[in-house]
């Protein structure tokens, strides 16, 4: 198994990890001097879902298409807004209570590009992008969430 | 010919296994392989109808023809994020 993917070029950074999301990096990754703008948002493990307690989150991926599809969304956000550089990164394996699972920053040279391209970027990787979670819940049950799919 | 199925998630868990092997006629479709997969995994029988599937890392319908040594993909609902 390869632990880290990754895909980059001058204004686009991918990278799927089993490794802490570091975040500085991709801040530094879309610094511009064009850009007067970053938006970073991060998504976290959160200890509660409803009155439901977690204790960690595992996440598995299809690597290769993973990439290939957010190497696409990144296109097609630049297609939609004029942002200057984006960063998006994804863990795979254990993800602990509060800690990083995804992440993405967008540089632009105003604000409104940068947040919408963010936001537009988390909601689409989230309907596409290869990858799953599984709940490990306190009372040690595990549930994969498959959105609009609920066994019988 | 014989094309290689990913399973990810709950579709490996009910399956056991990460990869299988279907052996399909040379015509095969995406559709014709999915009808295989129920054929010897009726455990599958209520996700697939809920997972899409790819080929070769792309999206595909069910059209889709198939060849010799393809990488197909089961993927159910995603919940990345």
């Amino acid at each position: 198994m390869i632990d880290d993917y990754k895909c980059t070029d001058e204004t686009i950074s991918i990278a799927i990890t089993l490794e802490a999301i570091d975040t500085e990096a991709m801040l530094r990754f879309v610094n511009s001097d064009k850009s007067g703008a970053t938006v970073l948002f991060m998504g976290t493990t959160r200890r509660l879902t409803g009155e439901r307690e977690t204790t960690r989150l595992d996440y598995e991926c299809y690597e290769t298409m993973a990439i290939k599809k957010m190497r696409e969304i990144l296109d097609e956000a630049r297609s939609k807004w004029a942002f200057e550089k984006a960063s998006m990164a994804h863990r795979t394996g254990t993800v602990d209570v509060g800690q990083t699972s995804v992440a993405i920053a967008v540089s632009a040279a105003h604000r409104k590009v940068a947040f919408e391209a963010a936001e537009w970027l988390i909601d689409t990787l989230k309907q596409v992008v290869p990858i799953w979670k599984q709940e490990c819940w306190a009372d040690g049950s595990r549930e994969w969430v498959h959105p609009g799919f609920h066994k019988t | 010919m014989i094309v290689k199925v990913l399973l990810f998630a709950s579709a490996k868990q009910l399956v056991g296994e990460s990869h299988i092997e279907l052996g399909l006629d040379d015509e095969a479709t995406l559709g014709s392989a999915k009808a295989s997969l129920i054929e010897h995994y009726p455990m599958l029988m209520n996700l697939l109808p809920k997972c899409t599937f790819s080929v070769d890392q792309e999206y595909a319908e069910d059209a889709r023809p198939l060849y010799h040594g393809c990488e197909v993909a089961c993927i159910p609902p995603v919940s990345g994020g």
